[in-house]
């Protein structure tokens, strides 16, 4: 590996890991879009720094770039209220119309420069080492791993100083507020954070691709755990593994290593998705057709214990009144019979002590809604789930 | 080249007319099925279609070697259903949020897009270049049979909505209604989508993916200011967006080096911006104004109670006051006054006023109603 | 009292994303009277209506409306859901809202007509809000607004009338003009099942009550059966109304 590669996936990691930290409150705060509307309408405000700084990479640039981003938030925030339109239809609308200033201004004035097209939309990682800082004659490193890197300390340093604030204004709004955190100043420290980081991702990933840096982990890493440092954590990791991974597949492929970057981070969540042991699809299936069972267990039971009359305790019951399929109500029936929840005597279905007792306690709980209760009470008392 | 020489050119050029029949008609299509996106809040499902749509083309390209555009739009077609129904099925089965699951389908979906056109691009065939025009558009690409294809289109689409105007209508407004009346609102809602989809895919080739939910959102947002009424909400989207085609092709056919994509939805995005300013009933510059003058009207109430307290006091209404009382009153102004006197409810005789009779029965009544609220 | 059966609950069970919100319920609604559901916030009321008119699917029992399944009777119901359920910004009128009520009679594809319009007309003569019939229904006030939700419910011609707290954010006219109306659908041998709040005015809007939190804890008549035992155990504390006989 020559130190170009390394410098490359080194970049491309630690704009991964960038993205992720203000991509998980994005995600958790539910504002996943906003990162899609200042990645692209951050296009003018580059092109008019451009032509003031005429440097790509100076900080003012990224500054001025960065300042469109968080204009972008106001205008959204402003047009919402107006009310003229609804939320979701604000940010369709503002993105697009800055983004085209940008692609326009791109087409009229800078198309000899630069700065071109599909620099916008891809980045040009693999160029990123070419353009190096020098300190007199010593070789620094290339541009672009300051410049990100610089970013990543910022971020950090935010993360660490106002971890506290930012979880509770994530979580409780109304919590952060009564105790002097101003929301509206994390929401703002936030977008800052969110804007300048995808300046400084745009130079490499582009701008679309920094949108699923941002998501992509954060999403993956919710389905796998609902603890904020965990998932800011798996989140970093996989960035950088869709990083480095994405960058061989690049190079393997020979084509873009942003859009093979991308394409990892979409296959990791694909993975998590049909996988994640909690809160991916084939467990939510499986849980899903345990708990209708289960629930169609308590349903019956409480019937039982409902009803005295021998017609409404009849087996047959089960299919005629209650109006169950015969596969569903021989189910049904089973699980109770193994639980010892009943009895069965001439078709006749009687509620064991057990049975009662089950669920006298199921009726309270879901009177004092305490649902969650039910849960931990299957667990005492069933031999068998559904 | 002025516009007249400009209507010329697009009658008696070909390609001109081409383009500018392909993007009018791709307007009324896209504001018309706009409409019903907006009103369902779903803005930001047609960026997340459109984004998916891109590997769809790629794949088609690749698996086939064919550039005939109705082959990579029917890939286009499927990969964005897929991005959809994706879309819905992590919305349903997890815990993700919409704009989560719409970020993530749109950019992971694009990315993919990208690797597979910049493999395309390293391939030895030389078949290969202007995939990219999908990205952002190129109506200089549009032939007559595209733009036959968008009118069959928009014609589909245009006789199932008078057919099931009215169960559209039901279902935005009040599905759970509609499902009692007995409507089948899966059905109503998969026509829909399905054609906001197709609308989508149809437009890539003119405005490109990245772009084209302006498209669907611009017209109808604008259209929604004018009226109170869903059909002619629609009617005026399809005319915005037909006029945003026009203009926009006008103005990029003109000068040098402009796509048309962008310069559609920049006049689209125009359109949006004068309605929320200008529209009479909503729009922000009337709003403003009728803020002022209620501010006023109030002010004047104002003044007419103060003077109304202090003439009940009195049995003969018309009993004249100094002016200068009314000056520790905060709300007064000798504009309002005028008003005032202008209206008939006061009249005034050196430095005293007195009340007329109209005047003293409208500040009776007004007081009775303020008395009221509080 | 009429022994004929409008509407047949047995063995009712609903479940949100598994937790069950309505258990076991069974219920006889007698035909041609004005029934009142009360019980606590999250007591499955809702539910319960949204339930008998198949909105949405229960994991038990089954729902009859005059001794025919609900599909089969769907001519016979109508519906006014809650105010907040639709976005009032919606571009249309009232007149429009109203006329919504004729789509069921009509089926697919058929347009409403003169005959519609007139009848839809009507019933916003009804309601007291004709001359707002052009009005967008954003610039109705809250009151206004739940008129022309009663209005399209009129418009439907139906035996039984299933409202979802009618009288929610309401003004004090608009509540007695609708407990009106809802009287006289009564006095004309119609059924009307009404969601409820407060339970102040039970006695004097209804003659019917149905006490609901999760299980049927009663049903009957008001005169017999609204009293503090089962309010308390509806609502679980202590509860005391004084009921104006």
């Amino acid at each position: 590996m020559i130190s170009a590669q390394l410098e490359i996936q080194l970049i491309a990691s630690l704009t991964a890991v960038a993205c992720a930290i203000p991509g998980t409150f994005l995600v958790l705060r539910k504002m996943a879009m906003i990162s899609d509307a200042i990645s692209h309408s951050i296009l003018p405000g580059l092109v008019v720094g451009f032509f003031i700084t005429q440097d790509l990479n100076s900080p003012w640039l990224i500054l001025f770039a960065a300042i469109t981003g968080v204009l972008t938030v106001v205008l959204v925030e402003k047009i919402q209220q107006t009310k003229l339109v609804k939320e979701d239809t604000a940010i369709g609308l503002v993105f697009p119309a800055l983004f085209s200033i940008g692609v326009i201004l791109i087409a009229q004035y800078a198309n000899d420069v630069h700065l071109d097209i599909d620099a916008v939309l891809l980045g040009e990682l693999a160029f990123t080492p070419f353009d190096r800082v020098f300190y007199g004659d010593v070789d620094l490193g290339p541009k672009s791993l300051w410049v990100i890197g610089s970013i990543l300390l910022v971020t950090l340093i935010m993360l660490f100083a106002f971890f506290k604030e930012l979880k509770i204004s994530t979580f409780d709004a109304g919590l952060a507020t009564s105790l002097g955190f101003s929301p509206l100043i994390i929401h703002y420290g936030l977008m800052s954070v969110a804007s300048v980081t995808t300046v400084g991702a745009f130079d490499a990933v582009g701008a679309i691709l920094v949108v699923a840096l941002m998501i992509a982990p954060a999403a993956s890493a919710y389905l796998l755990t609902t603890n904020l440092k965990k998932m800011l954590a798996l989140a970093c990791f996989f960035g950088v593994f869709s990083a480095i991974a994405g960058y061989w597949m690049a190079h393997a492929l020979d084509a873009s290593i942003a859009g093979s970057m991308t394409t990892m981070l979409g296959l990791v969540f694909l993975l998590v998705y049909l996988f994640a042991p909690a809160k991916g699809l084939f467990a939510v299936v499986y849980r899903e057709k345990q708990q209708r069972t289960e629930v169609s267990l308590i349903t019956f039971l409480l019937h039982l214990q409902n009803h005295s009359e021998p017609e409404e305790r009849h087996v047959k019951h089960l299919n005629e009144h209650i109006n169950w399929e015969k596969v569903r109500s021989k189910t049904v029936l089973n699980l109770a019979q193994k639980n010892n929840m009943i009895t069965i005597e001439n078709d006749l279905v009687f509620l064991t002590e057990k049975g009662e007792e089950f669920t006298a306690k199921a009726i309270e709980y879901i009177l004092t809604n305490e649902e969650g209760l039910i849960e931990d009470m299957k667990d005492d008392f069933f031999l068998f789930r559904g | 080249m002025g516009i007249t020489e400009y209507i010329q050119l697009v009658f008696s050029d070909y390609t001109l007319r081409t383009i500018t029949l392909g993007t009018a008609v791709l307007g009324a299509v896209t504001g018309m099925l706009g409409s019903f996106a907006v009103l369902r809040k779903q803005s930001l499902l047609g960026d997340a279609i459109s984004h998916a749509a891109l590997p769809g083309i790629a794949l088609a390209f690749l698996f086939t070697g064919s550039k005939d555009t109705n082959i990579l739009l029917i890939g286009a077609l499927i990969s964005g259903l897929i991005g959809t129904f994706w879309i819905r099925g992590i919305t349903s089965k997890t815990h993700l949020k919409s704009d989560t699951a719409l970020g993530l389908i749109l950019s992971v979906f694009f990315g993919f897009g990208m690797l597979l056109l910049t493999f395309i691009q390293k391939q030895p065939n030389a078949n290969q270049a202007g995939l990219d025009k999908y990205l952002f558009g190129q109506a200089a690409t549009l032939v007559e049979s595209d733009v036959w294809l968008m009118t069959i289109v928009t014609g589909i689409c245009l006789i199932v909505l008078l057919l099931f105007w009215k169960e559209f209508k039901i279902l935005l407004f009040d599905k759970d209604y509609a499902q009692t009346l007995g409507f089948n609102t899966k059905i109503i809602d998969v026509l829909i989508t399905s054609f906001i989809v197709l609308a989508i895919v149809l437009g890539l080739q003119t405005v490109g993916v990245v772009l084209m939910s302006a498209m669907l959102l611009a017209p109808a947002a604008a259209a929604r200011q004018w009226t109170n009424s869903l059909g002619m909400m629609v009617v005026l989207a399809a005319i915005l967006g037909a006029f945003a085609g026009i203009i926009g092709t006008g103005i990029s056919a003109t000068q040098n080096n402009l796509s048309t994509g962008p310069v559609i939805v920049l006049v689209a995005s125009v359109f949006v911006l004068f309605s929320f300013i200008f529209s009479p009933k909503r729009g922000l510059l009337f709003k403003q104004i009728r803020l002022i003058q209620n501010r006023n009207d109030l002010e004047l109430q104002k003044t007419l109670t103060f003077m109304y307290h202090i003439v009940e006091d009195h049995d003969d209404i018309s009993h004249p006051h100094a002016i200068r009382i009314l000056n520790n009153f905060r709300g007064y102004s000798k504009k309002g006054l005028r008003k005032l006197i202008d209206k008939n409810y006061v009249v005034v005789k050196g430095e005293m006023w007195s009340m007329t009779p109209k005047g003293f029965e409208v500040a009776k009544n007004l007081y009775n109603q303020n008395g009221k609220d509080d | 009292m009429n022994e004929k059966i409008a509407v047949k609950v047995d063995d009712l069970t609903v479940a949100y994303n598994y937790k069950p919100v309505l258990w076991d319920i069974d219920l006889k609604i007698p035909e041609g009277v004005l029934m009142a559901i009360v019980g606590p916030n999250g007591a499955g009321k809702s539910t319960l209506i949204k339930a008998i008119l198949g909105i949405l699917k229960p994991i038990a029992g089954s729902v009859t409306i005059f001794d025919k399944p609900y599909k089969k009777q769907r001519k016979h119901v109508a519906y006014v859901p809650q105010k907040g359920s639709v976005d009032w910004d919606f571009p249309t009128t009232a007149l429009d809202v109203v006329m919504m009520g004729t789509y069921g009679s009509l089926g697919w594809i058929k347009r409403p007509g003169a005959k519609q319009k007139k009848t839809a007309l009507e019933a916003l003569e009804k309601v007291g809000m004709l001359s707002f019939k052009n009005r967008q229904i954003s610039q109705l006030s809250g009151g206004q607004q739940q008129r022309v939700f009663l209005a399209r419910a009129l418009v439907q011609d139906a035996s039984i009338y299933f409202m979802d707290e009618p009288f929610q954010g309401v003004d004090a006219t608009t509540e007695v003009a609708i407990i009106n109306i809802l009287k006289g659908l009564r006095k004309a041998g119609k059924t009307v099942i009404v969601v409820h709040h407060d339970l102040q005015t039970v006695p004097e809007y209804f003659d019917w009550v149905t006490f609901l939190n999760v299980k049927k804890i009663a049903t009957g008549p008001v005169k017999d059966i609204y009293n503090d035992d089962n309010l308390t155990k509806t609502y679980g504390i202590n509860y005391k109304v004084s009921i104006q006989k």
